[in-house]
């Protein structure tokens, strides 16, 4: 409520800004928190002399609500995960990009051109892939742990120490793995299997949490956490000793996205941007800076040597398949908010 | 608020009293653009139909209502019963900042009593010190309070070093945190008041009760609390209004394992279900309560001024 009244003032206030300098080169830019360098930003105004204004979002869900609240028309670009591209373009938030109108577009790396969220990528570019999972602490637990019982049956060693992400739709995709069935299940038996799965499993969990998803692991406050990959490669360089495990039952794929938001107030600008990302060169920043993947051709000569080599990066032969989170219709997400309300009442 | 009727004032004549409809004009457009519109606007939406993934259809509806009293089952068609779940919450929100409310008083109080007992020069000094902390932001400031408290955390360290106790206590993450991360975000706002009406208050009349064979005890009783009472009022009313609606304790320091109101509201607006008319009804029966808690002790307030005076 109060952070809906403050990116509303923001926008306000951006509106007025937004206007003004459109004229003079500028870009509004609408992105994850810590998710890009700096000194990229600072390459970008430098190259071109357009100015970067930045606002910052914790989750796809609250960007798309201060969107609807009145952010389109202030922002030039955001930065959706997958299944946000499919709402986004559904609720008609996104502006369509013509032919050649990105000289980049053919750096796209072939698996990452024509994904089902956006069809031909006509309204975004890949920004980050990487997956979602669970990493747990070595020092608290020696046993196997490539398996969603880590989460949702833990042994006892890990029970009262879990951190799950707070976020419905990531807990919500991997307890579906966890019981082999599919994310937006219409069948009331599993559905109502569900929903008690999930109050069994609370009891285990010591809190819901994704901006401290990684420091809880560092402090060693949760000895297991819901994860990105690549915070979970930080968790690790930041001296916790934690392994990401990649669960035989399966674990969450997603891509992060640049899109083109309808009415973008400076609409040249944005594509300059989204061109300036799909360099190689630039996109690797990103990419050394976050620890996730870049879906860009020719990024690997600029890239850290050491990310390649790392675990969290590298599947094991037994890993499950990843799945990218669905979007359910409007009737069945009902049942999965009821669900998550009780899981939280 | 109840504190106003403290200063006890007789009319005084209105000296801007040719002026006083321009220069009250800024406060009141401010006020009814910045505080009244935003609320009636929530008032408007808790009536109106919710669009999928966040927004609202200009429809009239009582369905966020309905949602909130009843209960239709996990997939909506059963025969509506008595919907707990937002009962539960809204009582477990009551009963976290009536504790925090009450350890407020329970510190507050007698710290109000010190500063206001010390000399004309030192009382301003306390004051100050005890603000200190509030310039920080309030969420740097949960998220200290969670590194003190966690388990390997500097108390739970303390506490093994001398041996008080063999392993870390765990207080992150339960209702107690809450309560003591409510009870630190809002500890001025019971002192301050409590000051004000201490320092106003006549210590000549203490004096007198202990002269009349009054103990200790009973000086306090029926004397001091009695003509501080406003000042006690306010206080509790403004720990107790903020802490209901908080979510950034319950979130950090409690795990966000249990919504609160405030955490059932953000959750409607910023979270997956997207249901603002929902959130709206929410706030507005939250908005009802804090009234109805705001006109009672009112007139409470006015009773005790007229059997006071």
């Amino acid at each position: 409520m109060k952070h809906m009244i403050k990116s509303g003032v923001a926008t306000f206030a951006l509106a007025i800004g937004a206007n003004a300098a459109a004229a003079e080169g500028e870009l509004v830019l609408y992105h994850w928190f810590e998710y890009i360098p700096q000194e990229l930003l600072d390459k970008f105004t430098e190259e071109t002399g357009i100015t970067v204004t930045m606002d910052t979002y914790d989750s796809n869900e609250s960007m798309l609500a201060s969107l609807k609240a009145g952010g389109i028309g202030t922002y030039d670009v955001s930065v959706p995960g997958d299944y946000m591209v499919s709402i986004m373009a559904g609720e008609g938030m996104l502006d369509t990009i013509a032919d050649g109108e990105l000289k980049n577009k053919g750096n796209i790396a072939e698996e990452w051109a024509d994904p089902n969220f956006d069809p031909g990528r006509q309204s975004s570019i890949p920004y980050q892939w990487g997956s979602t999972s669970f990493a747990v602490s070595r020092d608290a637990y020696e046993g196997d742990i490539q398996t969603t019982d880590i989460l949702f049956n833990p042994p006892a060693a890990l029970q009262g120490r879990i951190n799950m992400l707070d976020s419905q739709g990531e807990v919500m995709a991997m307890a579906a793995l966890h019981m082999g069935i599919p994310q937006c299940s219409t069948d009331r038996e599993q559905l109502k299997a569900l929903n008690a799965m999930l109050q069994e499993a609370k009891q285990h969990w010591a809190s819901f949490n994704s901006d401290t998803a990684k420091e809880v692991l560092v402090s060693g406050d949760a000895a297991v956490g819901q994860i990105y990959d690549g915070f979970a490669a930080k968790a690790r360089e930041e001296g916790a000793n934690v392994e990401y495990a990649y669960p035989t039952q399966g674990y969450i794929a997603w891509m992060d996205n640049v899109v083109l938001l309808k009415d973008a107030p400076n609409r040249e600008n944005a594509l300059i941007f989204m061109d300036f990302l799909l360099e190689p060169e630039n996109i690797a920043a990103v990419t050394n800076f976050a620890q996730y993947n870049a879906g860009v051709n020719g990024v690997s000569d600029f890239l850290d040597p050491a990310l390649a080599e790392q675990p969290e990066k590298n599947p094991h032969a037994n890993a499950g398949p990843g799945v990218f989170i669905e979007v359910c219709d409007e009737e069945t997400q009902a049942v999965y908010d009821q669900i998550w309300t009780n899981l939280k009442k | 608020m109840a504190a106003g009727a403290a200063s006890g004032g007789s009319a005084t004549t209105d000296t801007y009293k040719e002026a006083r409809t321009w220069l009250l004009l800024p406060a009141w457009v401010t006020l009814t653009i910045l505080a009244l519109a935003p609320v009636f606007m929530m008032l408007i939406y808790s009536f109106l139909t919710k669009e999928f993934r966040g927004g609202v259809i200009w429809e009239f509806s009582l369905s966020a209502y309905d949602q909130f009293f009843f209960d239709r089952g996990l997939f909506g068609d059963e025969a509506p019963k008595i919907e707990w779940t937002y009962v539960t919450i809204f009582w477990r929100s009551i009963w976290q900042a009536g504790a925090a409310t009450l350890l407020s008083l329970v510190i507050g109080f007698p710290t109000a009593y010190f500063i206001a007992t010390r000399s004309e020069s030192m009382r301003p000094v306390w004051v100050f010190l005890i603000t200190i902390p509030y310039w920080v932001n309030l969420l740097i400031r949960t998220v200290s309070m969670k590194f003190l408290l966690r388990d390997q955390g500097p108390l739970n360290d303390f506490l093994i070093n001398i041996g008080l106790i063999d392993s870390p206590l765990h207080i992150v993450n339960t209702n107690f945190a809450v309560q003591l991360g409510l009870f630190y975000s809002y500890l001025p706002f019971m002192v301050l008041p409590i000051y004000a009406a201490v320092e106003r208050y006549n210590f000549a009349l203490s004096e007198a009760a202990a002269d009349l064979y009054a103990s200790k005890w009973t000086t306090l009783r029926r004397v001091l609390l009695p003509a501080v009472k406003p000042g006690v009022f306010a206080g509790c009313i403004l720990v107790f209004v903020p802490s209901m609606g908080s979510f950034l304790a319950p979130d950090l320091l409690g795990g966000a394992k249990n919504f609160m109101i405030g955490s059932l509201i953000e959750e409607q607006f910023k979270g997956n279900a997207g249901n603002w008319p929902f959130g709206a009804a929410a706030s507005m029966i939250l908005l009802t309560m804090v009234l109805i808690i705001l006109m009672f002790s009112a007139r409470q307030q006015a009773k005790a001024d007229k059997a006071g005076g």
